[in-house]
């Protein structure tokens, strides 16, 4: 099941850049959250601080709470722990080339130390049914390398390689940018269906998708978060003037 | 236009390789036979005998320079690679490439000083010493960048699944460019292969069979280099059957590599 995500006064840096002011932000569980905002305005950076992938880039600095469910992020565990109870999906579909799809899936949990091969299949099976991809591929999971398949199968083999390991959370950046109009009608028809298990925050440059997939949408600016509410309410009554600027297209 | 000049120029680059191959067949291919590749040289002035000890000699000495020396250039590469944005790691780099320019007979010296002085004798394992310090710079400079090509996004892939860093780098980075790090692995092979000057004073040569790491050891190049310039016609016959084995000894090596890490790619077991 997913849980909630508490975020408070989180501030981000690049060396001495200030990427994130402030962020306060309560998601939902078994919502998806949907992060709006024009390019370089802090959301990516803003979701690479959940999972704390923000802090492998260099010169990078965090300052703020974060809890993930029950947990605190940022005290008390490591990165290595946290990140293997939030599942993240990229901007670009990246499975491992040298890997068939099977390993693909199975490297969550391979290179953590499990090596029960019954288990693994299980898992494997479950997760590329749960990406909708496993009718398409299931007769060379051992065959085909993950590199050989087409862009929208490997991003939701990106998918079912994050769910593997069983997350509470999964984050997607921008995970359909890179993607067709049919492959990211799947995926987001997918992330409708993965609601039901998780927690999913979703990061969007394109605000009909946000409209579609998420009941909770924040919008960013500056790297500030400008405005927070039900989905419905950002895109048919905002509060804030920007907000409104925003999705009307006045500018970004 | 583009195309005539780009198949003109492959002719010119292919041509001199296909000379000295031809070359060699040509003027060794009557003298390879049994007794050349099974029996140890004749005393001066007698006809037959063979390069046996010289090639086992080479063999013996190329693993253990390869045994050194790619597990030292492969790990300085990841060092560089995933570790080495800093000062240190600059040194690393400009040692690493003034180490590669240094003439081989210097290299052999430095063995000499290091290994033979030290054991009191000439031997197979000073020979591979020699050897592996002049296969690291390159190594670890095409590790290196083979594992800087590796996409970021692999690496945060990884991290994103909970995996260490140091695992990443192992069974992620490292296994995705591991077909370029042969290529660099095979380069340093093949060239140091056919190096003569380090070995003359650190594997010194043999007239007889030797397995023991700390003893004289015949090696193809030596055995080339004292037959060519000896006054026999026989042993001049025989040089060039030794250059054309060691030609073959090198491209068998590397073409075996090779297709095992082929099988173990596709395969995607490995």
């Amino acid at each position: 099941m997913g849980v909630g995500i508490q975020v408070e006064k989180l501030n981000a840096w690049y060396g001495k850049t200030q990427a994130l002011h402030d962020i306060n932000l309560n998601v939902q569980a078994n919502h998806a959250t949907a992060l709006i905002g024009p390019s370089g305005c802090g959301k990516s950076t803003f979701i690479r601080c959940l999972n704390r992938m923000h802090e492998t880039s260099p010169e990078a600095r965090v300052e703020g709470k974060v809890k993930i469910g029950e947990y605190d992020a940022y005290e008390g565990t490591s990165a290595t722990k946290l990140r293997r109870r939030i599942g993240m999906v990229f901007q670009k579909p990246n499975p491992f080339p040298t890997m068939s799809i099977y390993e693909n899936v199975a490297a969550g949990l391979k290179l953590n130390g499990y090596r029960d091969k019954k288990h693994l299949d299980d898992v494997v099976e479950k997760s590329l049914v749960s990406s909708a991809l496993w009718d398409e591929v299931k007769d060379s999971i051992h065959k085909k390398s993950g590199a050989s398949l087409s862009g929208g199968q490997q991003q939701r083999l990106c998918i079912a390689r994050a769910l593997a390991v069983e997350p509470e959370v999964l984050l997607m950046d921008e995970p359909c940018s890179a993607l067709d109009p049919i492959s990211t009608g799947k995926i987001e028809e997918l992330i409708f269906e993965l609601k039901a298990q998780y927690t999913i925050v979703i990061v969007t440059h394109n605000m009909q998708q946000a409209a579609r997939v998420a009941e909770y949408t924040g919008f960013f600016l500056l790297g500030r978060m400008i405005e927070y509410d039900k989905t419905e309410k950002i895109f048919t009554n905002p509060s804030d003037k920007r907000t409104e600027d925003y999705i009307t297209g006045r500018f970004g | 236009m583009a195309t005539t000049f780009a198949v003109s120029t492959v002719v010119i680059v292919l041509t001199p390789l296909v000379a000295i191959f031809g070359y060699l067949v040509y003027k060794g291919v009557g003298s390879v036979n049994w007794a050349f590749l099974t029996q140890t040289p004749k005393p001066p002035g007698e006809l037959g005998g063979g390069m046996a000890n010289a090639i086992a000699g080479s063999v013996l000495i190329l693993s253990i320079g390869s045994l050194l020396g790619v597990p030292l250039g492969i790990g300085a590469g990841i060092y560089l690679a995933e570790f080495g944005r800093n000062r240190f790691g600059d040194l690393v780099r400009f040692v690493s490439d003034v180490l590669n320019g240094v003439p081989s007979i210097v290299i052999g010296i430095v063995a000499y000083a290091l290994v033979v002085l030290r054991q009191k004798h000439f031997s197979a394992l000073a020979g591979g010493v020699a050897l592996a310090i002049m296969m690291v710079p390159t190594i670890t400079r095409t590790t290196e960048e083979m594992l800087l090509l590796v996409p970021n996004v692999l690496r945060e892939a990884a991290y994103g699944l909970g995996v260490p860093r140091w695992r990443t780098t192992l069974s992620i980075t490292l296994r995705t460019a591991t077909s370029g790090i042969i290529t660099g692995v095979m380069l340093a092979f093949a060239r140091v292969a056919g190096e003569t000057a380090p070995l003359l004073f650190t594997a010194f040569g043999n007239q007889f069979w030797n397995w023991r790491l700390d003893q004289p050891t015949a090696a193809l190049p030596l055995q080339i280099f004292t037959y060519a310039i000896s006054p026999y016609d026989d042993w001049h016959r025989q040089a060039w059957a030794g250059a054309l084995v060691l030609i073959i000894l090198i491209v068998s090596a590397v073409a075996a590599v090779r297709i095992v890490v082929r099988r173990g790619t596709l395969g995607g077991v490995a």
